[in-house]
């Protein structure tokens, strides 16, 4: 198992946080709603052939919410100064959920350094009409239904009850963070659909067959806005395939960037 | 001490609460019978009329999507008052201002209703409740950073005389800000604006505003008080009056104590009738994070299930008795928080009828409020630090977030 290196990047005024994982080409992972991701398993995998590079949106996982950020364009012109800074190139971009519209967003102003982009269960468009509700409102459902919806076996659920009060607090912080980063318009940007095919980069959405969060027939909508992005469905999985069924996962990847 | 009647304008008439997951935010409205409500409307507004004719000032609020409060734009309701009322001084408290996107719509509004009724508005501004997040679809994080922009974009425009002004703040932006008409009171109608905490009391303290408690009770309100009186007399350089502040409770007066109490039970409708679920009680944003994590391990109820009269009388949420009960009652709480001028009388809830109220309503006028009013008159700082400092805090168990809620 790799470990996780943690560095510090002073950006616009905000110290980010930017977590390291494995050697390699390198795969800038953009996390979802739930906080940052290179601690499951699924990222150990990967670490053994790339350099996974994940910042922590501020707001997430303990960190301030920035003076200055009322939303998600916020975050995405500070991960373009980011990719500046580490000079990236040539990178592979994946990102889940809330992290997948991010990517999307980055993408559409420039895909200079970027080679491949993975959408992973994202959100960040309106593929219904005005009054379906293309993704849960999180903020209006109960932990349970969330659990029955989000995932394939909701037993894979995290067991809160069990966690202290620091976790909770940044269980708390993480739900402020999400809410800041999409409340209005919820988790989309009506935008975004006319500026996608600026993406000029091969594109692979994942997607987990029981996402009940987002679902598949919403990622195939997405995926058919981007020109020529192709669409992996993972079984027994759902709106966190990474999570709940990392083998497959990675072997989409992997299979994907080789 | 002013008085100012207030009832919630609910529609109690509701399924077993076991047949629904909230009386809030989801509750469906084919449960409402618009032609029981336009019963109610008038009832109540009739009610507020009465209390200005036994003297009392009249108080509405404003709630979406809750059968607890139908009310969701006390503005119309204050419009009509302050054409069919004579007298009586008309508080909103308040006007959501945080989840209203239209600040200079607010100020139109207020100033009319000013006009209307010849200068007897008090207008207050409030964060809002929880529940609200959902209905405004407003997000809660930084609802109190909004409220103070909105209030500064309001009171530039009550005040502005001159022409169109521009306002481009973080939250709000209008470019040519010029109201008619303008309030009718000079500069401003009177402002208050609720207080949950000594920290919130602050900028309404230092603004010389009418901060107001509600359902402080006595394990709250000393501390809540004691952070205005602070953050006054450091601005001010002078001990707060008090009629900057002032204290809402649930009043119920009859001739006998178990007639009064019987009224009273019906009273705690209000906090009886409070079913909500928990993820729309803990919207993102709004409470502090360690509320917000009590919420999550599910040890904070809102509001207790059953809250008894008792219990509810001891805390000092209820006034409850005959004339003689009840004034005790109110000047043991008035002597424990340090004093306050204006007593939020919540008159009416639930399934209390026109002639239960006011029954209640005028032994409460005619027996209560004289000795208030010479109460208040004969306030004098020293003495009642005095008293204060003679009188220990009361112990009493925290009920969860119980209070905060309402108290924003």
């Amino acid at each position: 198992m790799s470990n996780l290196t943690t560095t510090s990047h002073r950006l616009q005024g905000i110290d980010l946080e930017v977590r390291r994982k494995g050697r390699g080409p390198r795969i800038l992972v953009l996390h979802g709603g739930g906080g940052p991701v290179l601690g499951f398993p699924f990222a150990d995998r990967l670490a053994e052939r790339f350099e996974l590079i994940e910042p922590v949106h501020p707001g997430f996982a303990g960190t301030p919410i920035p003076e200055h950020f009322d939303g998600l364009e916020d975050l995405v012109y500070l991960y373009l100064d980011l990719m500046d800074a580490l000079g990236l190139a040539q990178t592979i971009v994946l990102g889940n959920s809330l992290g997948g519209w991010l990517a999307a967003e980055i993408a559409v102003r420039t895909t200079a350094r970027i080679a491949k982009l993975i959408m992973v269960d994202a959100v960040g468009v309106k593929v219904g009409g005005r009054e379906e509700r293309d993704i849960v409102d999180v903020f209006a459902t109960s932990q349970r239904e969330l659990d029955r919806l989000m995932w394939h076996d909701p037993a894979r659920a995290p067991d809160t009850s069990k966690f202290t009060d620091e976790q909770l607090k940044i269980v708390v912080g993480n739900r402020v963070a999400l809410s800041l980063y999409g409340w209005d318009p919820y988790l989309h940007n009506p935008k975004l659909r006319h500026r996608l095919h600026r993406i000029n980069v091969p594109t692979l959405f994942i997607w987990g067959a029981s996402d009940g969060l987002v679902t598949p027939a919403y990622g195939k909508a997405y995926c058919g806005m981007i020109a020529g992005a192709r669409m992996t469905i993972i079984e027994r999985a759902g709106h966190a395939p990474h999570v709940e069924q990392p083998d497959a996962f990675v072997a989409s990847v992997i299979s994907f960037v080789s | 001490m002013k008085t100012w009647f207030f009832t919630e304008d609910a529609y109690p008439y509701l399924p077993d609460p076991a047949e629904y997951e909230s009386i809030r935010v989801n509750l469906p409205n084919r449960n409402y019978d618009p032609v029981k409500g336009a019963d109610l409307y008038h009832m109540y507004l009739d009610m507020w009329l009465a209390a200005e004719e036994h003297g009392l000032e009249i108080m509405v609020n404003e709630h979406h999507q809750t059968a607890t409060c139908v009310v969701p734009a006390a503005p119309l309701l204050l419009a009509i008052l302050a054409r069919q009322s004579k007298t009586a001084r008309l508080l909103i408290l308040g006007n959501p201002i945080a989840n209203r996107n239209q600040p200079v719509r607010v100020a139109e509004e207020m100033a009319m209703i000013d006009v209307i009724s010849r200068g007897r508005l008090e207008c207050g501004f409030v964060r809002s409740v929880p529940w609200e997040a959902a209905a405004a679809n407003i997000t809660a994080h930084r609802g109190v950073d909004r409220l103070w922009e909105a209030h500064d974009l309001i009171l530039k425009a009550w005040t502005t005389h001159d022409g169109p002004f521009n306002f481009e703040g973080r939250y709000y932006r209008h470019r040519q800000v010029n109201i008619w008409p303008r309030p009718f009171q000079q500069p401003h109608p009177p402002i208050w604006v609720t207080i949950g905490s000594a920290g919130s009391a602050v900028p309404v303290a230092e603004r010389d505003y009418i901060g107001a408690v509600f359902l402080a009770g006595y394990p709250n309100v000393r501390k809540i008080f004691d952070g205005y009186r602070a953050a006054y007399l450091k601005r001010h350089g002078r001990p707060t009056d008090p009629d900057r502040l002032a204290y809402a409770a649930l009043v119920y007066v009859a001739e006998t104590e178990a007639k009064a109490r019987e009224g009273a039970e019906k009273n705690l409708w209000y906090m009886r009738s409070n079913k909500v679920s928990p993820h729309h009680s803990n919207p993102p944003g709004y409470h502090a994070p360690d509320v917000a994590v009590n919420f999550m391990k599910g040890a904070d109820s809102i509001v207790p299930q059953n809250p008894s009269l008792v219990d509810q009388m001891a805390r000092g949420n209820v006034f409850a008795g005959t004339p003689d009960q009840v004034y005790e009652q109110i000047k043991t709480l008035y002597e424990y928080a340090g004093g306050f001028g204006h007593l939020i009388m919540m008159g009416q809830a639930g399934f209390l009828t026109m002639a239960e109220t006011l029954g209640s309503l005028k032994l409460y006028a005619k027996e209560v409020v004289p000795r208030l009013k010479e109460l208040v008159a004969r306030h004098d700082h020293d003495r009642m630090q005095e008293l204060r400092a003679a009188t220990p805090d009361r112990q009493l168990t925290q009920l969860g977030s119980f209070g905060l809620e309402f108290a924003r």
